[in-house]
């Protein structure tokens, strides 16, 4: 059997559940933040930085950080593994594919990184 | 092993279906989403500092050329939102049929086109 060393679970199958599962949570998220956006259409500051400060929502918004960044890698290497292929760049696709990947692990760990600092920092 | 089988990988030749054709916008609007994420969280963070950084903010995001990128991610989230749901649907086995698959890309366009529409009136 071939692995890859690239993607997230070394498994397509762990992958394909992964992406599946963080969806789930991703759009509850969504949904909880629009709700609360059409909930208080005139919410000011102190309810925006209270809502924030409450452990549950810093929890909820903690594990969706986590959703969204797998959920990113996961769909970012399916589609640079589909397209940045030797049949569409020739001999130059690994080249091209690792350096994409580079890229999307960076902004994936500066989300990340950044993202703890907002909720847990302030 | 050598394949002799011909290929076609001309794809002006290939007319997409529709089901093909919301597939294919689930993943370019993914790429965006992943690059507005910077935008949102920027904003996040800036509206979280301080209640002058809230401030900042709503001025930031009273702006017309700030409206359309704020709506412009807003538009591809709900799409890959939606165009999501229909794929976790479809993993279900709910409108795997042609009629069936059919439908639901036909959904998923209306249904993006009136999530759009709102999420614009929202924004201006």
């Amino acid at each position: 059997m071939v692995t890859s060393v690239t993607n997230l679970g070394r498994s397509g199958l762990y992958d394909w559940l992964v992406q599946r599962f963080s969806a789930v949570i991703l759009a509850s998220y969504t949904f909880c933040l629009l709700g609360s956006f059409i909930a208080h259409p005139e919410m000011d500051y102190l309810q925006w930085k209270a809502l924030y400060e409450s452990n549950p929502m810093r929890i909820f918004s903690l594990i969706t950080l986590f959703a969204l960044c797998a959920h990113a890698w996961i769909g970012m290497w399916t589609i640079s593994t589909d397209y940045l292929t030797a049949m569409l760049l020739g001999n130059r696709a690994t080249l091209v594919r690792l350096l994409f990947q580079s890229g999307c692990a960076i902004l994936v760990a500066i989300y990340l990184i950044w993202g703890i600092q907002i909720l847990w920092g302030n | 092993m050598k394949d002799n089988r011909p290929k076609n990988i001309d794809f002006s030749t290939l007319s997409l279906p529709l089901p093909a054709i919301i597939s294919i916008l689930h993943r370019i609007s993914g790429i965006f989403v992943f690059l507005g994420v910077a935008v949102l969280l920027y904003l996040f963070d800036l509206s979280l500092q301080s209640e002058a950084g809230f401030g900042q903010v709503l001025e930031i995001l009273s702006h017309s050329p700030s409206k359309f990128v704020a709506w412009a991610i807003l538009a591809s989230l709900l799409y890959h939102l939606i165009a999501g749901l229909k794929h976790l649907l479809m993993d279900m086995g709910i409108g795997e049929t042609m009629q069936g698959a059919l439908f639901g890309a036909k959904l998923t366009i209306g249904l993006f086109i009136i999530a759009a529409a709102l999420a614009g009136v929202w924004v201006w």
